[in-house]
């Protein structure tokens, strides 16, 4: 999924300074799961905002509603008749949520609540780390299925590095080397042949260097 | 010979190489590398030319190694990974070549985040194999990495990677060392050797892969210079390993009122002249980054000089 995490308060504040009244929308999507911005949030948000204005003796109204994806037109649609009505919607999605409403409402000013951190999973209660790097040419059937774009600090596709010691990353020992990972999963699996071929460099094409990216279907298209 | 430089032509004649290593200054001030050039002018072989070592942002690698030439030293250009895509690297390596740079040492890179911009975008467009196979290919096959056709004259380097025998995994070293030398590696500067044994361990590996036939193996090697530095060295380093001996003998000394970097001159000699033994190392790699004036002395108890 999709990890947020929300941004400080004081920022926050600060986006909506002088606005009057707010709508403050969650997602039901990945940030819901990662309880970053779905319903729960946008109650706890709405209400530090409120308590924040009204002690600065300029008291703000906030809307507090959440739709199951803001990435998608026909849940974002639902606010055409109402978006006009607030000076802004700050919005508790990642930012492909952000955006899409800033596409879709060009008139109503757009904020985030959240930063959008990684694609990654719950590794336990409280505790997200990233997976996937959406390269958009994927590599894994050549590295066990660990990645090592989104997981080795150098993005290195003929690692490990020299810096790699006692498991983790130079970069912290609080990080786990990937490559290092990758080669005691392919060791297991017998497979270690694999690690003796040299991976080519790669087309970053496909991933955001090659500017933004988008995917057309004509078999679904209607 | 691929490139006619003095270090090739040392190594190719089955002569114990040295080279020595040089860290460009945080300036602007061409005087810096000079002087430290006419402490290691006529002890090595070749000098290093560290590029933004530590990513610590300093005059670069290529305009330092033009002043160490004007001073009559011959450089190992480093090249990293960190701070140039595909198209910086090999504009870079053509002007190097065009300035009369010979040696290429072709690196990963320190990641930033140790550097003094640690907020920096890291690019690793590619990592050390892969450079190390672009850069053979624009000087053998005469094409650019996108396999556009390099017309003209092309950068004729004598290609060095660097190896880690330090690093884990450790049954995984001797083979990533055999993929840089498919890749176009011809001569390897090892990490500090402070862990004989290892080392020995890892060279009986790479000898029984046969690599030792196929580059040349330069032991990488430092003075102490105090007992903290070891202490650093040990344990805040990654990728270094640094054994107790080797701080007990400093302390040892210490304790008997000796002159520790003396003492430290002593180790660095004393791992040359065991590592000479081992078959397949080739020469040694001293790495004397701000105590150049060391160099000399190490060169000369160590039988290294004069230099061919
Ligand atoms: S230590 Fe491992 S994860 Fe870290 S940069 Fe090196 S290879 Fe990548």
């Amino acid at each position: 999924m999709i990890v947020g995490e929300r941004k400080p308060i004081q920022e926050i504040v600060g986006m909506l300074k002088g606005m009057k009244k707010v709508l403050i929308l969650g997602c039901g999507g990945c940030v819901s799961v990662c309880s970053a911005g779905g319903e729960k949030e946008v109650e706890i948000l709405a209400s530090i905002l409120r308590i924040d204005r009204k002690k600065g003796g300029e008291p703000i109204e906030t809307i507090e509603k959440t739709l199951p994806r803001q990435c998608d037109t026909e849940y974002l649609e639902g606010l055409k008749d109402e978006a006009g009505n607030y000076d802004a919607i700050l919005s508790m999605a990642c930012g492909v949520g952000v955006n899409y409403l800033a596409d879709m409402y060009p008139t109503t000013l757009v904020f985030p609540a959240l930063n959008t951190s990684f694609m990654g999973v719950s590794e336990e209660q409280g505790v997200w780390s990233e997976r996937c790097a959406g390269c958009g040419d994927c590599v894994l059937d050549r590295t066990g299925g660990l990645c090592p774009i989104a997981r080795c600090s150098k993005r290195l596709l003929n690692g490990p590095c020299g810096g790699s010691q006692n498991g983790k990353c130079e970069i912290s020992p609080n990080v786990a080397c990937v490559w290092q990972l990758i080669y005691d999963r392919l060791k297991g699996l017998n497979q270690l042949e694999k690690l003796k071929e040299i991976f080519p460099v790669k087309d970053w094409s496909t991933s955001l260097h090659g500017g933004p990216r988008k995917i057309v279907r004509e078999d679904l298209k209607l | 010979m691929k490139s006619g430089s003095n270090l090739e032509k040392v190594l190719t004649s089955g002569q114990f190489a040295v080279t020595g290593e040089l860290g460009p200054p945080k300036n602007a001030d061409a005087e810096v590398i000079r002087t430290k050039a006419r402490l290691l002018k006529g002890c090595v072989d070749a000098v290093n030319i560290t590029d933004c070592q530590t990513a610590i942002v300093r005059m670069s690698s290529i305009a330092s190694s033009v002043i160490l030439m004007e001073e009559g030293l011959e450089p190992v250009t480093q090249m990293t990974c960190r701070d140039r895509n595909r198209i910086a690297i090999q504009s870079d390596l053509l002007g190097a070549s065009a300035l009369g740079m010979k040696n290429l040492l072709c690196l990963t890179g320190d990641h930033h985040k140790f550097g003094n911009h640690p907020n920096a975008v890291g690019v690793f467009d590619m990592d050390s194999v892969q450079l190390l196979q672009m850069v053979k290919n624009m000087r053998d096959e005469k094409v650019f990495q996108c396999g556009e056709e390099l017309k003209g004259t092309e950068p004729k380097f004598f290609l060095g990677a660097a190896a880690n025998p330090f690093a884990d995994p450790f049954e995984f070293r001797a083979l990533r060392l055999a993929k840089k030398v498919v890749a176009g590696a011809q001569f390897i500067q090892t990490q500090l050797v402070y862990n004989l044994e290892r080392f020995a361990a890892w060279m009986e590996a790479v000898r029984d892969l046969g690599v030792h036939e196929q580059c040349y193996i330069m032991a990488g090697v430092t003075p102490p210079k105090s007992i903290g530095m070891a202490k650093y060295m040990k344990n805040n380093v990654p990728g270094l390993d640094v054994p107790d001996e080797v701080i007990a003998r400093l302390k040892g000394a210490k304790d008997a009122k000796k002159d520790v970097k003396e003492e430290g001159i002593n180790l660095c000699v004393d791992i040359i002249n065991q590592v000479k033994e081992i078959e397949g190392v080739a020469g040694v790699h001293i790495m004397a980054i701000e105590w150049e004036s060391a160099v000399p002395e190490i060169a000369k108890r160590a039988g290294l000089l004069p230099r061919p």
